[in-house]
């Protein structure tokens, strides 16, 4: 059997297939379906100082091969993520990542330094990428200067694994990543949700509440691989992709474009066993193609 | 909460009841997962470019002895077509059972109004059939634009007296379900309701100006269906809760519904 095992920074993961935030839940929400502890790694919601309602409904449009959302960050805050849901999951024998978003610098900070004490808590993604937030989340994400502030600061106070998520609607990612690796990023993973909207022509209206969401799926894989090309040649820490993987193959293009690790999304809303099925999928190809470990995988692809 | 499957239910039956609404007969070889009136299932809709997300139907019926689960299920969009193409011996994919389900009524002897308008009446005919095998009298209040929108009387009979109503007066009496003359000469205990929003929250106002007892099957847009992407949400008392796990059945006192 081949070698799944990844690392990003200093830690270790099983394997490189790990859940997107806001689609995984808490991981939990999926134990019916799969040993969840099977999984590289679980990114749990997207978790903010203070409790948040997110956006009115509606919150959710189906698209063609995709999906649009404006969730908004609904949360319940991390002090109650820390009482009432930690508890819950920290026995999990999988690296559970928090997702950690603020509309301000100090609230970045104040719930990145919360998180340092969970033992079982390895790392944060910081989401500086939300397209469905009127303060904060992507404003930090699209500059590099207002990028690298925010790392900069959560670094100071945040010891240990730093994974910043980053937006596509840039018009240079590379860049960007550039600027929070500088900053003292340990990983880097994209892409967050593209910005894009939909009508209803029948009534002549949006149909989200907040006109414009974060669109997922199929639909943007290709422009998640190229970006997450671009970016893994632009640095040196390890690009964890992701946008619109749905099967084992996909995952395998993502890894091949140079990701050391891959997020699934959407595909855990059509089948709640997709994580797993690409985990095999992974091993069968590394198999079957002789390849000792996923770092034979990992960039080679051949131009 | 139950234990939840995915799993692949061969279709015994789809019965076109007309050119609108169609129902599957699902089963397996295997003895069927516990099921409870007012849960729902998510279905795969497989071969369709256009849609992409899985569908929420509600449990219209389950046959224990047949081993057979219902959906009623109207043709709107891509998904629901392609649905209504499936035939004797394909496979459905399913997720199920999702959600809550309707509260029993406090007392046996208790004058209960189980009220449907369009396909919405699905949930209804599970939820009628299980009062009445524990001893409870049903009485259905059906609603539709037109006798071709009232749907499954014969099997609402078999359960309770049914009332209809029609907008255009081809079928009971004329007008909506909340004008219909039983809501003024009966006294109830308790109302169940599912349906298009403007009737229930009609519904929901007759109940609370009377102080009856009512739950409302809501249905809104979905995508996971099991509380993990926050889609779904509708506004209540307790701020925004997922309708895929805290509901789809709630107490009209707990909704904050303005429109």
């Amino acid at each position: 059997m081949a070698e799944l095992k990844v690392k990003l920074g200093k830690l270790q993961l099983k394997n490189p297939v790990m859940t997107a935030s806001g689609t995984f839940g808490y991981g939990t929400e999926y134990s019916d379906f799969i040993d969840i502890s099977r999984i590289g790694g679980i990114i749990v919601k997207g978790t903010t100082l203070r409790e948040r309602q997110g956006n009115p409904y509606p919150r959710m449009a189906e698209t063609p091969s995709g999906m649009l959302n404006a969730v908004g960050l609904q949360n319940k805050g991390i002090d109650y993520f820390i009482d009432h849901i930690y508890p819950t999951i920290k026995n999990i024998d999988t690296n559970i990542f928090v997702n950690v978003s603020g509309s301000t610098l100090e609230e970045y900070i104040i719930t990145a330094e919360k998180l340092n004490s969970l033992e079982k808590i390895p790392g944060i993604e910081l989401n500086i990428s939300c397209p469905n937030v009127k303060e904060g989340g992507m404003a930090f994400g699209t500059s590099c200067l207002s990028a690298a502030q925010v790392v900069k600061a959560v670094r100071m106070v945040y010891k240990n694994e730093l994974m910043v998520k980053l937006s596509p609607n840039v018009t240079d990612i590379s860049e960007i990543a550039r600027a929070v690796e500088a900053e003292g990023a340990d990983s880097i993973s994209l892409i967050n949700t593209l910005l894009g909207m939909a009508i209803d022509a029948n009534k002549r209206k949006p149909i989200l509440s907040t006109i414009t969401g974060g669109l997922s799926g199929p639909a943007v894989k290709p422009i998640a691989l190229r970006m997450v090309w671009q970016v893994a040649k632009a640095v040196k820490v390890p690009v964890v992709g992701m946008g619109g993987i749905m099967n084992a193959t996909d995952a395998i293009e993502f890894l091949l474009a140079g990701a050391t690790a891959i997020q699934v999304g959407t595909a855990n809303f059509i089948d709640p066993t997709v994580t797993v099925k690409i985990i095999d999928g992974i091993g069968e190809y590394l198999n079957k193609n002789n390849f000792n470990s996923i770092y034979d995988l990992i960039g080679a692809l051949e131009t | 909460m139950k234990k939840k499957f995915m799993l692949d239910l061969v279709v015994k039956n789809n019965e076109f009841l007309n050119n609108q609404y169609f129902i599957l007969k699902l089963s397996s070889p295997e003895k069927l997962p516990e099921m409870l009136p007012g849960q729902f299932v998510e279905v795969r809709v497989d071969g369709s470019s256009e849609s992409f997300l899985r569908r929420p139907i509600s449990i219209n019926y389950v046959d224990r002895e047949m081993n057979e689960l219902w959906l009623l299920i109207q043709i709107i969009g891509a998904g629901t077509r392609k649905l209504s193409e499936l035939k004797a011996g394909n496979f459905l994919n399913l997720i199920f059972p999702l959600g809550n389900s309707f509260t029993l009524p406090a007392k046996k002897d208790s004058n209960l109004l189980l009220i449907g308008g369009g396909v919405g009446i699905a949930p209804l005919l599970f939820w009628g059939s299980y009062l009445h095998k524990l001893g409870y009298k049903c009485n259905f209040l059906l609603g539709g634009r037109s006798k071709e929108n009232l749907l499954q009387l014969c099997e609402f009979e078999r359960f309770g007296n049914v009332h209809t109503t029609t907008e255009d007066g081809s079928h009971g009496e004329r007008g909506f379900v909340t004008q219909h003359s039983l809501l003024k000469s009966t006294n109830f205990e308790a109302i169940y309701s599912c349906g298009p929003t403007p009737m229930m929250k009609a519904v929901a106002l007759y109940a609370a100006e009377k102080g009856i007892f009512c739950e409302v099957s809501l249905e809104n847009t979905m995508a996971c269906g099991i509380g993990a992407c926050l889609c779904c949400v509708t506004d209540t008392v307790d701020g925004h809760v997922c309708v895929c796990t805290e509901g789809p059945v709630f107490n009209i006192t707990t909704l904050k519904w303005q429109n």
